[in-house]
């Protein structure tokens, strides 16, 4: 297999990983069995627990660093369910600072995006640098003696860092270094990366898809690379793309070519493949137009300079869906999606999606790029919606029953070698969770 | 292409009457509600747009800019025979929709189309409960026989996520 495959994936899953017997799962060896109990996605415990244990150790992404490229740039966004200014001080550094004031506790910004050097609350008028720090209040004098401003600046994560463009931060002030956490994801984040061949790398487009589904946040983690419900869901975005002119069998191994999924490290995961859509970064299938070839090859081309062509045909051609645990998925499918999404109840995600693309694209290929993101992803999209559709059925058929049943997903789990539309990949991402959730809080 | 409406004045179409044009705006959002996709798609010129941007990019470049919906007439029509399809999984069964429109502007464009803009309101009614969206809708119309046909129709939500209508836009504005 290709240096894409981890060390992970010499040793079949049976052997490698433990058995175990849980709250919360059956991970059972011959005959093998793998479930999930049911009051995961409903027991507002759990979701509490899954806050502190889970969102609150774990490295989070915020946002990628293209968004905020000067100083003074910024946007407000949530991550860990708490409200976050992401920005850029005037020494071109990175910083995420908690968007509420250290007085009183109000936002200190209520813009969604812009530049500016300073926040500055409304309630009581005290200023805040974009390093945090608070500068000036009104009446400063009225404080009490030992007031000191140094002591009152903006909350910040316990650790901000980066890997190729991909900002992350951690509440966990023992939490292992990002690139150790990151561990085997890194070759998809490079993979990712080095589809830009120009100077300015990979840019976030302007325009955010932020929507919401009526279902647990851990159904999105594992839909966002389930092979295995592609057909049955997708299939009118499956017949769209073969009426215009696409070689789609509808059927899951011959659409699904060279399929392989595998275990990252640290409850990360992908799923590896040759589908049968186009990509602008570059393989042109009919569906894209004919008007469209000669961008896409010219793309292809630009890759092949860069990178030479081993890696350029890696880049165009190894579809991947990744999920970064524990709520970052970067799916490097018909377009690249960047993902992310938290729960504010049980029942209950917000979900935030962006479009990564070569910085220097010109209109023609982001163009082909758009129509191929929009031709399937998004909460318009003409395949996204049924993924909510089915990830909400899930939810109400458990809301009916609370408490009860478990989930089969044992698929593929005798295979030395399973493949997209097997389930390694979420039985990886439960081990983790279930390990983070018996841990001591 | 321009296609706003201009804020600061009032303004009139010389050549077509609000009542012709919203007798063609009634009869599209008829079409909608009846789920007549395929006679809908009819309505769009060759070369039609149909645009949905961004909730958090209502003013963004339409060129380089990731919209909600972008599609030429290719994409409406891939649109149509999906939201037709008994496997439109989100849409099956299909939402009941209700578009109220109002407050309908029209003005002449130099090159003979017709501006229009209007506000509008849909009503998507399903098992899990009703959502409204607020749009302010712009179109391009041409005259062709005794009719219209849309150029390009671009319709910016005023929500500011759509977390808040339902999760997701799976009809059509």
């Amino acid at each position: 297999m290709a240096g894409f495959a981890p060390e992970s994936s010499r040793i079949p899953e049976v052997q490698r990983v433990d058995a175990r017997e849980t709250d919360y799962l059956r991970d059972e060896r011959s005959p093998n069995k793998f479930l999930v109990h049911r009051k995961v996605f409903t027991d507002q415990q759990v979701f509490e627990t899954e806050r502190r244990k889970v969102f609150d150790k774990c490295w989070i992404y915020v946002g990628h660093e293209s968004e905020i490229p000067k100083p003074g740039d910024f946007v407000a966004r949530e991550i860990a369910g708490r409200p976050v200014l992401f920005t850029r001080n005037k020494d071109q550094e990175v910083r995420v600072l908690l968007n509420s004031c250290s007085h009183r506790g109000a936002e200190v910004c209520r813009e969604r995006r812009g530049n500016q050097k300073r926040f500055r609350c409304f309630y009581h008028s005290w200023a805040f640098s974009n390093d945090g720090d608070l500068i000036n209040m009104p009446d400063e004098g009225g404080f009490p003696e030992g007031f000191r401003k140094e002591d009152h600046g903006l909350a910040k994560p316990e650790q901000v860092d980066s890997y190729r463009g991909f900002v992350f931060a951690t509440f966990n002030p023992e939490q292992e270094p990002l690139e150790e956490y990151l561990s085997d994801a890194k070759y998809y984040l490079d993979l990712t990366a080095d589809q830009a061949s120009g100077e300015q790398g990979m840019v976030v487009t302007r325009g955010t898809h932020e929507y919401s589904m009526r279902s647990n946040w851990k159904l999105l983690a594992e839909n966002s690379s389930d092979g295995y419900h592609a057909i049955p869901v997708h299939k009118t975005y499956l017949d769209v793309q073969r009426s215009r002119g696409d070689d789609i069998a509808g059927h899951t191994e011959k659409d699904w070519k060279e399929s392989h999924a595998f275990d990252l490290g640290n409850g990360h995961t992908v799923t590896v493949k040759r589908a049968p859509w186009g990509r602008p970064v570059a393989r042109w299938t009919p569906s894209m137009g004919e008007d469209t070839k000669k961008t896409v090859e010219r793309s292809h081309q630009r890759l092949i300079e860069a990178h030479g062509e081993e890696r350029a045909e890696m880049i165009s051609n190894l579809d991947f869906n990744m999920l970064i645990f524990p709520n970052l998925v970067l799916n490097n499918i018909m377009a690249v999606i960047i993902r992310t999404f938290y729960p504010n109840q049980p029942g209950h995600m917000n979900v935030t999606a962006f479009s990564l693309a070569p910085g220097d694209e010109d209109e023609p290929a982001r163009r082909v790029r758009n129509e191929s993101f929009l031709s399937f992803l998004g909460p318009a999209g003409l395949a996204t919606p049924d993924d909510n559709e089915a990830l909400e059925s899930c939810q109400r058929g458990y809301e009916a029953r609370p408490g009860e049943c478990w989930s089969d997903v044992s698929r593929g789990m005798d295979k030395a070698d399973p493949a997209n539309w097997d389930e390694l990949q979420m039985r990886t991402f439960w081990r983790r969770w279930d390990t983070l959730m018996g841990e001591e809080a | 292409m321009s296609f706003r409406y201009p804020e600061d004045q009032q303004v009139s179409s010389e050549k077509f009457t609000r009542s012709e044009v919203e007798d063609f705006l009634y009869y599209e959002a008829q079409l909608l509600d009846a789920w007549k996709l395929e006679e809908w798609h009819d309505l769009f010129a060759e070369d039609g747009h149909y645009i949905v941007p961004s909730t958090d990019n209502p003013d963004g470049d339409l060129k380089m800019d990731l919209a909600l919906i972008d599609d030429d007439m290719e994409g409406i029509r891939g649109r149509v025979q999906r939201l037709m399809s008994t496997y439109a999984h989100i849409e099956n069964p299909r939402s009941r929709t209700r578009r109220m429109i109002s407050n309908v502007r029209l003005w002449d464009h130099e090159d003979g189309e017709l501006g229009v803009r209007c506000s509008v309101v849909v009503h998507r009614s399903r098992v899990p409960g009703t959502t409204s969206y607020v749009a302010d809708v712009h179109y391009r119309l041409r005259k062709q026989d005794d009719s219209f046909k849309i150029a390009f129709k671009h319709a910016m939500l005023d929500h500011h996520t759509l977390r808040d209508v339902g999760g997701v836009l799976s009809i059509v504005l």
